[in-house]
């Protein structure tokens, strides 16, 4: 058996808190290879939390430690920063929530894509200025030249979520960590931005931890679910058998959503009494 | 029997522009009445304009029989308030739920606060202890609580929604649908709602009007959501983009 792009055992994160440290994911272990992983749960599971540990980004005083958090084999938790700031972006990197929020204002978008591209190769200034065209085109923007003008203001929500995926890709990386890439999005961009980001995944043979609230979203999307609940992972199985699920609190999660074809008077809610924490 | 919201022809601008056009349907009594659509469709703006925050329309609109006119209007906040999408945006971060509960209350010059405070509070299933608290010490649900308890201190008749669970998980989205249906069927509300989310719509309302670039394109009863039946192939284009 091939080696897993990403192997992560018992992975905690805890935080100092006046009332002593708090666990905020409490032992998460998967292993990811070219496949797509989709991590579900409600604010404050911890989901976030575990794709930023991934990549290091969680500041002190919050502390991260793991029996095992590998790369491609690479120990990253031992990693100089140095290095991890090279793997970054270039090997693994992540699409964030609010594209209004997470572009440079004050950029043109196709200075942005270029400098992510910059950073992590040597290349000329018109291989790069032809890089960033072809990426703006493979996230179907019509009419690259113009965009790459413009300012992340000028474009809608849709069209800024697809400039932050062309430059979280245009360096290549092995594994894409989707956080909530649609959430600020319309339902009718939702569809397209994920089959983009399901094709380029596809066809690069990449891996995608794909981090949402939204079960059928991440069923649709995904190969792997595991379902986090106050900082543990509580189920795990595969997108087609979502329905086969047994724990109780994946059960909860799934009866409480409208369905299209709804007949049911009240939705079902979680007893949140039934479990620890939250 | 009158419409609770009746609205013929309405167009709608923002400084000149017009951003609505030709929008006509009305709301009977006790009715929970759709208007989905994508961001930028008008949907919200629609709402706005009925709650008086969107002043320069023309066409007619009436609420409850009663003709609305342009101005700001105390009588129509009586009968009709309106539930903003993020409760962490409504509400005044230095004001406590006391506080924001009571403020309906002084304009209109109720008496007995106390009472009908709590009686808000109970309504929308949250704890007294939570009267004195402020915004950020509650979640996004138990906002979401308070901003409906706000609409609701003045016993209105309509309520216009716009989003009310989008800025939610699912679970809380649940109980928030849940509570919207409860407080309808036990105060003969009506709802005018807006959502994106077609199995929102789906479980809350009677009837769908399905809006594109500032027109309505379709009304069809909520049986066509369950059954995919919609004629207008802007509506099936959404249908099938939410999953149905």
């Amino acid at each position: 058996m091939t080696e897993p792009l990403l192997s992560v055992r018992d992975l905690r994160v805890t935080f100092p808190t006046p009332q002593g440290p708090v666990e905020v994911v409490k032992g998460v272990s998967f292993d990811l290879g070219q496949e797509r992983l989709g991590i579900v749960g409600e604010s404050g599971s911890g989901k976030s939390m575990t794709g930023r540990a991934i990549l290091r980004l969680i500041r002190p005083p919050g502390k991260v430690t793991a029996e095992k958090l590998a790369f491609q084999g690479r120990d990253l938790l031992s990693l100089p920063e140095r290095e991890m700031r090279a793997l970054r972006g270039a090997r693994i990197s992540m699409v964030m929530q609010d594209p209004r929020y997470s572009l440079n204002p004050v950029m043109t978008i196709g200075r942005q894509i270029a400098e992510a591209l910059r950073v992590h190769e040597n290349l000329s200034r018109s291989a790069t200025r032809a890089r960033v065209r072809d990426m703006l085109e493979a996230v179907q923007i019509n009419d690259p030249d113009r965009v790459a003008n413009m300012y992340p203001h000028e474009v809608s929500g849709g069209m800024g979520q697809r400039v932050m995926i062309a430059m979280m890709l245009i360096p290549e990386p092995q594994i894409l960590i989707a956080d909530e890439p649609t959430s600020a999005l319309d339902v009718s961009v939702q569809a397209q931005v994920l089959d983009l980001i399901d094709t380029l995944v596809k066809d690069k043979g990449m891996g995608l931890i794909l981090i949402s609230h939204d079960l059928q979203l991440v069923a649709r999307y995904c190969d792997q679910i595991l379902v986090m609940n106050a900082g543990r992972v509580v189920e795990r199985c595969a997108a087609g058998e979502l329905d086969k699920a047994t724990h109780p609190y994946t059960r909860g999660l799934l009866a409480s959503v409208p369905r299209m074809n709804e007949d049911r008077d009240t939705l079902p809610t979680l007893d949140r009494t039934a479990w620890e924490g939250t | 029997m009158t419409a609770a919201i009746s609205l013929n022809n309405l167009d709608i601008s923002y400084s000149g522009t017009r951003v609505v056009e030709g929008v006509t349907f009305d709301v009977a009594e006790g009715e929970s009445f759709a208007l989905v659509g994508e961001s930028g469709s008008g949907k919200s703006t629609v709402l706005k304009a009925i709650a008086g925050l969107a002043p320069e329309w023309s066409g007619e609109m009436s609420i409850l029989g009663q003709p609305r006119g342009h101005g700001p209007d105390k009588d129509l906040a009586r009968t009709c308030q309106m539930v903003f999408q993020d409760p962490y945006g409504s509400l005044h971060p230095r004001k406590t739920v006391d506080a924001v509960l009571s403020e309906p209350l002084a304009i209109h010059g109720l008496g007995n606060r106390s009472e009908r405070i709590e009686k808000a509070l109970r309504d929308v299933g949250l704890d007294r202890r939570f009267r004195f608290r402020y915004p950020h010490q509650m979640s996004g649900g138990q906002r979401q609580r308070v901003a409906i308890a706000r609409a609701l201190m003045l016993e209105p008749k309509i309520m216009l929604l716009d989003e009310p669970t989008s800025a939610l998980d699912v679970s809380v989205q649940a109980e928030i649908l849940n509570l919207l249906k409860r407080l309808r069927a036990e105060q003969n509300l009506t709802y005018l709602l807006v959502s994106h989310d077609l199995p929102v719509v789906g479980f809350m309302c009677d009837r769908v009007a399905v809006m594109t670039k500032g027109r309505i394109v379709e009304i069809a009863p909520v049986d066509a959501l369950h059954h995919g039946d919609f004629t207008d192939p802007y509506s099936r284009q959404l249908y099938a983009a939410s999953g149905g």
